[in-house]
């Protein structure tokens, strides 16, 4: 076990300081020169240039460069937005919990709804309601999320009325901003009914959201299901004369969720960049939309930090996964 | 009354149009205390029948019999739930592949309480008490330890006790056991067999011994059933079917082990393959691999005749 | 499964062997042809080939017509105007022809995201697989960092870097898709490397390139196909969510994803103008990917019962 989780870490180190040499290069490589683009100042004087040239190391060799660059990011300094003026690192903090609330909110829903589906439909192999499913799943799979939303918003808000179009609370209450999740935030505030309205702004954008990762966990679990109940073992826990409930529920379904985990661990990628589409059209203010944004302000600071913070995100995720993998399936964790 | 009486079991896959029968009218009887022997080759329905009976044919597989009965109560006329709690307790099967029959994410001892949990309730401690007296009956030395260990962590010798130690643990009247030592090592598989017959004998259950090899069968079996494409074509006792087959089949079986083979250069063995969905032959179901086979044979379904304990299938038996 | 006539291929008669040759090709398209699916998403296929290939004969309009006095009419059921069928945008311009002429460019571009995805992901998956050692590591780490940042997100990065336009668009989006191809082909190409017709050509003095290209890669192709056809799917997607970020094709390119770009205002005037593109993204992506899951079927020998 120690040594499974020490290769496994051994593999992210590396990862991690690729990504830094990606984004260390993402501002080398834009056209047009760096300090124009980096400072978003036009008609500067030669002697401010050459000034601004040497502040920024840029007179150094480029390795120097990326060594000054590697030591800020472990000190959390990824420069400073050229809009904004506000550090980017302290940007990304202010914006992630909503990010987080929406991506763990329609994760809930994507594992919730889909592993008891994937379930159903491998038990029920074959049958209409089966095939039904996984028309929609697929069809689901397939879907262009920012239209998905887009739909939601025309049938749920426009049409019906049933929830708001955009933002994430309502303007009649005044939140305050405590740990940054809306959810939480209105609790603590006095005002009646903000806890409602934060649901009620949640729900269409957690649905978009969901719908990628929701087709994929049950297409999954069902395929994982089928994979175990053709298992000898599963053979054996019937010839033990064991219900069907326990047979489906303890035998079939403790292997099954091996390779769902892993699956569902790896949606995180699936779920940053939906996140990016839905953000933009519910005005979500999250990292998603911030990058998107980000980019058509040409603030490369901000994208380089945004992209830099993501992919450290993701690399995480996917050792805790890894990790985790390891824990749940004892043919590794008993070596 | 006999432990085990089975009447015209038939089972069928595939489609309703066109079924193919994985097993056709066969007829068992087996005592208390009795060993049974079923040979054939691999697509006979030895392992079939041991599944219907056994209740573990899924659908679309669909089993029918005028009668299976065990200790007088027709399995297939009791509800899912009553023939549940036979399975397991009563009759109990052990397979194969012991590598694979045992689930990866449970320990050995979690694996064995499970069964008596279901069939035998008891506080944790006793079942756990038991738990360590079958895996010391099975033949595993110091057990407690071994209780907590995963699947992967034993050898194939050790699972199959294991396996041996999950079927006799609510003490089972009739014990299937489907070639128990074909995937094991050679040396190993002799440990396992004796440890079969020791536990039968103690505690004298019935069991129906299910496996290619003939030379085992004769070994452990009393009365042995020999099966080709679904059908049993020859019973007998070990000994008559050795030294004296009846039906062409079983003489081809006995002629192929190599114990017969001193002297010869090649040994004999069958051509072809047992028949499967689409190709099944008219008449005698041997007939395109029988050396003996006349026109009646193609033409006309040989009947299991003689009596009751010799009976064989063919319209030219050996030495008549 | 098993009453499908391809599984009868090799007749095994008693006694006497005797061998029903069924060509490889009519096995699988027999595999192929029993899931509706499947044939459902290749009639789709191409049906909007055809349809690609033909536009300007079959469009009512011209894409980029702009008719003043039909701002935002309805479609024809919704008491529209009789000749533009599914309505117009709020320039005027017929939604029907756009997204035929849509077609085109969704299909063609997408068909060349893969392939050059496909091309150069395949020459990479081999020289890892075959080469091992420091080569592959350094690859596969290289694929690691990719796939550790959300496609989307890389792809807008390119697209930052490389400024928005539909080729920069199709290029990112090839970049962003090539880990799989390089992953699937060099997974294959270890598998095959060892194999005995592999050292026998060895043996027999073939060099590197022939191994390589004519000796491994045709053993490697149907996780290939496989993952192109399901490719194709997510460059159509990934290329409209691009285009409706404005960072793919500008208007007034009648690309699906932007001409949803600029239609969310009118959600509560005009619900065909968000509608309709959206639909035919999602019937086209679901086409692919029923056909896609079809061929994964018909292709891989293990779920053949």
């Amino acid at each position: 076990m120690l040594i499974f989780l020490l290769k496994r870490v051994g593999v992210v180190i590396p990862t991690f300081f690729g990504v830094t040499i990606l984004t260390f290069f993402l501002i080398h490589i834009i056209p047009g020169d760096p300090i124009l683009i980096r400072t978003g100042e036009r008609g500067l004087s030669d002697e401010r240039y050459a000034e601004m040239r040497a502040e920024m190391g840029l007179d150094k060799p480029l390795w120097k460069q990326y060594v000054t660059y590697i030591t800020g990011v472990f000190s959390g300094d990824l420069g400073k937005s050229i809009t904004t003026q506000v550090p980017v690192i302290d940007e990304f903090f202010t914006l992630f919990p909503a990010t987080i609330e929406l991506s763990v909110c329609a994760s809930i829903l994507a594992v919730s709804i889909g592993i008891p589906l994937g379930i159903l439909t491998a038990v029920r192999r074959g049958s209409f309601f089966d095939y039904s499913v996984m028309t929609v799943s697929l069809t689901g799979y397939s879907m262009p999320i920012f239209w998905a939303a887009i739909m939601l918003i025309l049938v749920f808000s426009v049409n019906l009325g049933w929830t708001p179009v955009a933002g994430r609370m309502s303007a009649m209450y005044w939140v305050e901003r405590v740990t940054g999740f809306m959810i939480i935030d209105s609790f603590l505030s006095e005002e009646k009914g903000a806890v409602l309205s934060a649901l009620r702004h949640l729900i269409l954008p957690s649905i978009a959201l969901a719908t990628i990762p929701l087709a994929i966990v049950s297409r999954m679990t069902r395929s994982a299901m089928l994979e175990v109940l053709n298992e000898e073992y599963i053979r054996t826990a019937k010839a033990k004369g064991l219900s069907p409930f326990k047979v489906i529920f303890v035998h079939t379904l403790r292997n099954a969720l091996i390779p769902v985990i892993t699956v569902i661990g790896l949606q995180v990628g699936t779920l940053l960049s939906g996140a990016i589409l839905t953000e933009t059209i519910f005005a979500w203010p999250g990292i998603g939309k911030w990058m998107v944004d980000s980019i058509s302000r040409r603030d490369y600071f901000a994208v380089q930090g945004g992209i830099l913070m993501v992919a450290t995100i993701v690399i995480m995720v996917n050792l805790l996964v890894d990790i985790l993998y390891g824990v749940i399936n004892p043919r590794i964790r008993h070596r | 009354m006999s432990l085990l009486e089975i009447k015209n079991l038939t089972v069928e896959f595939g489609s309703i149009e066109k079924p193919f029968r994985a097993v056709d009218a066969v007829n068992l009887r087996l005592d208390e205390g009795e060993v049974l022997g079923i040979v054939g080759e691999s697509g006979s329905g030895k392992s079939v029948s041991a599944l219907a009976t056994m209740g573990l044919i899924e659908f679309p597989g669909r089993v029918r019999a005028e009668e299976l009965k065990f200790q007088g109560r027709d399995l297939l006329r009791i509800n899912d739930k009553q023939r549940r709690s036979i399975t397991g307790a009563d009759i109990a099967m052990i397979f194969q592949e012991p590598m694979t029959s045992l689930n990866p994410c449970f320990t050995v001892g979690y694996q064995i309480i499970e069964t008596l949990k279901v069939h035998q309730p008891d506080t944790r401690k006793q079942m756990k008490a038991r738990a360590v007296e079958l895996l010391e009956q099975v033949g595993i030395p110091d057990p407690v330890p071994r209780l907590k260990l995963f699947p992967h962590q034993l050898s194939g010798g050790m699972s199959q006790r294991v396996m041996i130690a999950i079927a006799i643990a609510c003490n089972p009247r009739l014990l299937i056991a489907d070639e128990p030592t074909t995937a094991l090592d050679v040396t190993i598989q002799a440990q396992i067999m004796d440890l079969l017959l020791e536990l039968q004998e103690k505690s004298k259950m019935g069991m129906v011994l299910i496996s290619h090899d003939l030379a085992l069968i004769a070994e452990a079996a009393g009365q042995v059933v020999v099966m080709y494409a679904g059908q049993v074509v020859e019973i007998g006792t070990a000994e008559e079917l050795f030294y004296t087959p009846k039906h062409p089949y079983t003489a081809a079986l006995i002629n192929s082990l190599p114990e017969h083979a001193k002297g010869k250069k090649r040994l004999d063995s069958l051509a072809g393959v047992v028949p499967g969905m689409y190709d099944r032959p008219s008449g005698c179901l041997l007939n395109p691999r029988c050396q003996y086979a006349t026109d009646r044979c193609r033409n006309e379904e040989p009947e299991l005749k003689g009596p009751l304990k010799r009976q064989v299938k063919c319209h030219t038996p050996l030495g008549e | 499964m098993s009453e499908n006539p391809a599984s009868a291929a090799p007749v095994e008669k008693l006694g006497q062997t005797e061998f029903v040759y069924i060509h490889p090709f009519w096995e699988f398209w027999n595999y192929f042809r029993s899931s509706k699916g499947a044939l459902a998403g290749l009639v789709f296929i191409f049906a909007a080939i055809l349809v690609a290939v033909f536009a300007p004969f079959i469009v009512p309009h011209h894409p980029f017509e702009q008719y003043r006095d039909a701002l935002l009419v309805p479609p024809v059921w919704e008491s529209g105007n009789s000749s533009f069928i599914l309505g117009t945008d709020d320039l005027g311009r017929d939604i029907l022809s756009r997204i035929i002429y849509g077609t085109r460019i969704s299909l063609s571009i997408s068909l060349m995201v893969v392939i050059l995805s496909l091309a150069t992901g395949v020459v990479i998956g081999l020289i890892a697989g075959y080469f091992r050692g420091m080569i592959e590591m350094l690859i596969m780490r290289l694929m690691d960092i990719m796939l550790a940042l959300p496609s989307l997100l890389l792809a807008i990065a390119i697209v930052a870097v490389l400024g928005p336009s539909l080729v920069n668009a199709a290029l990112a989006i090839s970049i962003v898709s090539l880990p799989h191809y390089v992953r699937l082909t060099r997974a294959a190409t270890i598998g095959e490397v060892n194999r005995d017709y592999v050292i026998s050509s060895r043996v027999s003095g073939a060099g590197v390139f022939r191994i390589m290209f004519i000796t491994i890669l045709p053993n490697c192709w149907a996780p290939l196909i496989v993952q192109s056809t399901l490719g194709i799917s997510n460059a159509i997607l990934d290329l409209a969510a691009l285009g409706f970020l404005g960072l793919g094709a500008q208007p007034p390119t009648p690309e699906w994803g932007t001409m949803l770009s600029n239609a969310l205002q009118f959600l509560q005037r005009a619900w065909w103008v968000v509608t309709f593109p959206g639909l035919i993204i999602l019937l086209s992506v679901l086409a692919f990917n029923l056909m896609g899951d079809g061929l994964r079927d018909a292709l891989d020998p293990k779920l053949k019962k």
